[in-house]
């Protein structure tokens, strides 16, 4: 087995584990008021963050595509006029593709 | 698998083949014709995005067979390309596990969350534990009742996994290099996920929470490892979380 191979079987198990730890917490703990208030803040709070480091993140440095914000920008249009995701992910990437093509 | 989750696959798959009856569908279950329409939505980029991992995989160097173990197990977009980027670099392979790990610890935060909706047992947490990524927590969260979350999370799971296989297989085979930016892909992932935020941005508590988080995340950008920023919002919602007064009037997190 080349070392690629092992490296890859041990991102790939390390990862599978790494999902399994956090929905295995005890149900004593889960129950606890303070736990449960914190794991409803959690995804909010990860994919905000998720959110802006999708859009400025280009490996450690910012780099902002002002194509990709205006996609974004038309897609927070869409979810203001109360769309749904399907049309709000076409309003999105139907912006950003077409001031590519323009630009 | 026990009954319950067998319940939620049959129930996903049985809306799915009646398209035609989303009428009385929609009176028993109002929202799991959104929630399909928007799992269908999110599993079609995810195969856009899979073909161009598949081809990016394939092209840095690995076989077809590595790049789609690399889908069907460690099945986490944003790991999988870290994986392949940093492994194929030039220096050794070990160095891709920890690029790759730092950027699936955010699901370990997830599926905290997860565990109170979901509540999985036995046999069945570990099935579900493989489908704990950032859109089902997304979807999940984007829904009001526990039954919806639970629909949205195995919906969205088995769509986008079997996509997410099919781009894969499709991008590793084909390998045309087609640059997702072009089809504007690019701002797919930020839209999509506000507006699964969207709903739970109502309280002024989460407003904060979210932007707390997403401002320690960019500031910390230029100067920790990928994945990283991320994971530091997590402190965020611990800090607003375990505060003594977390009742009443919700005021600035100050992290």
């Amino acid at each position: 087995m080349t070392p690629l191979w092992i490296a890859l079987i041990v991102s790939a198990l390390g990862s599978y584990l790494l999902k399994l730890a956090g929905i295995s917490l005890p149900e004593s703990v889960l129950n606890h008021p303070r736990v449960q208030k914190v794991a409803s803040l959690l995804p909010v709070a990860m994919l905000s963050a998720l959110v802006l480091v999708e859009l400025c993140d280009g490996g450690g440095r910012y780099v902002l595509d002002w194509r990709t914000l205006a996609g974004v920008g038309a897609a927070v249009v869409a979810l203001l006029l109360r769309r749904g995701l399907l049309l709000v992910f076409v309003v999105a990437i139907g912006t950003t593709a077409l001031l590519r093509l323009l630009t | 698998m026990t009954n319950e989750t067998i319940r939620s696959i049959v129930e996903v798959m049985r809306s799915t083949s009646r398209t035609n009856d989303r009428f009385s569908l929609s009176v028993a279950t109002p929202w799991r014709a959104p929630v399909l329409r928007a799992a269908l939505g999110i599993g079609l980029y995810a195969a856009a995005f899979g073909a161009s991992f598949g081809a990016v995989s394939v092209g840095a160097g690995l076989s077809v067979t590595q790049t789609m173990v690399l889908s069907l197990v460690l099945f986490s977009g944003a790991s999988q390309f870290a994986f392949v980027g940093v492994a194929t670099a030039g220096g050794s392979p070990w160095a891709a596990v920890p690029a790759a790990l730092l950027l699936g610890v955010r699901n370990a935060f997830y599926g905290v969350g997860l565990a109170q909706t979901l509540q999985p047992r036995g046999l069945r947490r570990l099935v579900t534990a493989h489908f704990v990524i950032d859109e089902t927590t997304a979807m999940a969260l984007g829904q009001e009742s526990p039954r919806a979350k639970r629909y949205a999370f195995w919906a969205t799971g088995l769509i986008l996994f079997t996509l997410w296989q099919v781009g894969s297989l499709t991008g590793a085979l084909v390998g045309t290099a087609v640059d997702p930016a072009d089809f504007g892909l690019d701002a797919a992932a930020p839209a999509v996920f506000l507006a699964l935020l969207w709903p739970s941005l109502r309280s002024a508590e989460s407003r904060w929470v979210g932007l707390c988080g997403a401002g320690l995340a960019v500031a910390l950008i230029p100067h920790v490892p990928a994945g990283v920023p991320v994971i530091a919002a997590a402190a965020v919602a611990l800090v607003a979380g375990l505060r003594p007064t977390s009742t009443s009037t919700p005021r600035k997190e100050t992290s």
